[in-house]
């Protein structure tokens, strides 16, 4: 399902970092492990599409990201790819259930609020949907994350150190719906941390 | 959720700094809106009493006070003419036509106008009901007067000296209404019209036997004069300035004269009402680009989402134009509201009519001028939004 073939990055011009092949098959998981500064998120925005990868093939499913034009791959994003950040972010002047349906929006779907509610319910915060996305707490938040990561039912989820801002309670949670989820929609999963908590639960795993 | 309510959500987000700049472009939009309303109804006043009447004959003393006093009933007279003097001027024969006013008297604020028919005829005024004056104290009334003093057909008055309460002349017969003029928008509107005799009438009762004034020895207000040609404004002021005790006033020159004096201060308020609209504009440019600031990781999340670059160029121009629309519905609300309000006051102090319910082409013009300064404030955030880089500005938070 995804793919790479001799992907790497120059930094500032000189600074060159290779990045091991990767290639996952449909449902499977993985968990990118390194310290801070090794290229972990660099590597997961050249394979979320946020940044144009210069040098390697990048494949996800049948379309070669790595050349795709900018407006291509953005729709591709849009559609095909879910993405977790470590902080959360949404658009802070909409609800919860709003923030989903503008997900929807953008990734060129049909707006399906019951299809939203259903995911929020399984996520445990069917009664948040609409709250401000800033009335929640972490936990909560970052659950809507993997709400708004999955609604598009896309076929690869990346998640950017998805746990570090979490207690040990809520790590375990976010993780459990987080695997769980994926494997519903059957979406090929990447999770990029230097959480050592996690460790223990993927046997998939490539050190940087 | 759709493009334009994802606008209006971030606007409703920071509600005082939106609320700040649509009163701002509201109250630039309707300052100037106000000024060309009033504007533009004052001139057509103006236009429509002066009725093509060429040369206005007065006692000595300011000929704008003349002009204000007989065409517009604003002023106070400035004095009396005798009416031997201006029956000469009536015969010089480059004058085709001459009207005659006596004023003097007024009843509950509304100003009794001694003249002939030829004054009706003047702004093209109709008979409602009943008919003309035709004897003395037979008064025909303007249609605000009939409507605002609730007067019928027969119904009988006594008109006080001067413009004020107070005065009335009780020992005299009473003014009968013979007649009720339809509205026509001109000073017409605003006048108790009866004939010049009755004017003298009751005036020749404190303490005069009315048939020992022989007609040489009457006096009137003033003449309104209308030329064969043009060289009547050539010589005929000048004549009459300087050979006689009476003072010409040129309507023409005259109303130049005001608008000029009046231009002055119109010239200022537009002047602060557009140092508003820029205020007004900077305000937003200045909210929209904090506000993008602070939204700079929803922009690059919408990015991840699927928005192209182009979706987030509208999303925040359409922040732009939205208070920009908005401001000029608002600020169109106030100045004709208020030109609707305004009226009243007006219409007491000057006997003008002004009303809040006529648009103007410059207001037209005006819309697509605030479409413009909204998108010229988003432009410069609008770009910034274009230009977001998705992976730089995740990688920062």
């Amino acid at each position: 399902m995804i793919r790479t073939e001799n992907l790497n990055h120059t930094y500032d011009g000189n600074n060159t970092i290779n990045f091991p092949d990767i290639n996952l098959g449909k449902g499977e998981k993985m968990l990118l492990l390194g310290q801070s500064g090794c290229g972990k998120t660099t590597l997961l925005h050249l394979l979320g599409g946020l940044m144009q990868a210069k040098k390697g093939d990048i494949t996800i499913g049948e379309t070669r990201i790595s050349g795709l034009s900018q407006s291509g791959l953005d729709k591709f994003r849009g559609k095909h790819i879910g993405i977790i950040f470590q902080k959360p972010h949404f658009v802070s002047a909409l609800t919860v259930m709003e923030n989903l349906l503008l997900t929807q929006k953008l990734g060129g779907l049909k707006s399906n609020k019951s299809e939203i509610k259903g995911l929020l319910e399984k996520l445990n915060i069917g009664h948040k949907s609409n709250s401000k996305t800033k009335n929640l707490s972490q936990g909560e938040q970052q659950r809507v994350a993997i709400a708004r990561a999955l609604v598009n039912q896309p076929d690869v989820i990346l998640a950017d150190e998805p746990t570090s801002a979490l207690d040990d309670k809520n790590t375990e949670e976010v993780i459990a719906l987080l695997e769980q989820q994926a494997a519903e929609y059957n979406a090929t999963l990447i999770i990029v941390t230097h959480d050592n908590r996690l460790k223990e639960r993927f046997q998939n795993r490539i050190e940087l | 959720m759709s493009l334009l309510l994802l606008s209006w959500k971030n606007l409703m987000a920071d509600k005082l700094s939106t609320l700040l700049s649509l009163i701002l472009f509201a109250l630039g939009v309707g300052l100037i809106s106000l000024i060309l309303l009033l504007n533009h109804q004052v001139e057509d006043k103006f236009e429509k009493n002066l009725a093509g009447i060429d040369l206005v004959v007065g006692a000595k003393g300011s000929p704008l006070q003349i002009i204000l006093c007989s065409i517009f009933h604003i002023d106070f007279p400035t004095g009396n003419i005798p009416l031997k003097q201006a029956n000469g001027l009536k015969r010089h024969p480059l004058v085709e036509k001459a009207i005659d006013l006596s004023l003097g008297d007024s009843y509950k604020g509304y100003r009794i106008v001694g003249t002939t028919p030829d004054y009706v005829n003047l702004y093209e005024g109709k008979i409602k009901e009943g008919k003309l004056w035709e004897n003395t104290f037979d008064v025909t009334l303007g249609s605000t007067v009939a409507k605002n003093l609730e007067l019928k057909i027969g119904d009988t008055f006594h008109g006080s000296h001067g413009y004020a309460e107070g005065m009335e002349h009780d020992e005299m017969d009473p003014f009968k209404v013979v007649g009720i003029l339809e509205p026509n928008g001109a000073v017409l509107d605003q006048l108790i019209l009866t004939n010049k005799e009755s004017v003298w009438a009751v005036h020749d009762t404190h303490g005069t036997d009315p048939d020992s004034i022989s007609i040489d020895d009457r006096e009137i207000t003033s003449m309104f004069l209308f030329f064969r040609n043009r060289m009547g404004n050539v010589q005929l002021p000048r004549m009459i300035n300087e050979n006689t005790d009476m003072q010409a006033a040129s309507p023409a020159f005259e109303m130049a004269r005001l608008y000029n004096m009046m231009g002055q201060g119109e010239n200022l308020l537009k002047l602060l009402a557009i140092i508003i609209m820029v205020v007004s504009a900077l305000s937003i440019f200045i909210s929209l680009f904090k506000s993008l600031r602070s939204r700079k990781y929803e922009l690059a999340l919408m990015r991840v989402s699927g928005a192209t670059p182009a979706w987030l160029f509208l999303l925040i121009i359409l922040e732009g134009l939205i208070i920009a629309i908005l401001g000029y519905v608002i600020g169109m609300i106030l100045s004709h509201g208020g030109m609707e309000l305004l009226s009243g006051y007006l219409t007491e102090e000057y006997r003008y009519e002004f009303t809040g319910w006529i648009f103007l082409k410059q207001e037209y013009i005006m819309f697509f001028v605030a479409i413009g300064i909204g998108l010229l404030a988003a432009i410069i955030p609008a770009i910034l939004a274009f230009r977001t880089n998705i992976s730089e500005t995740l990688s920062e938070g």
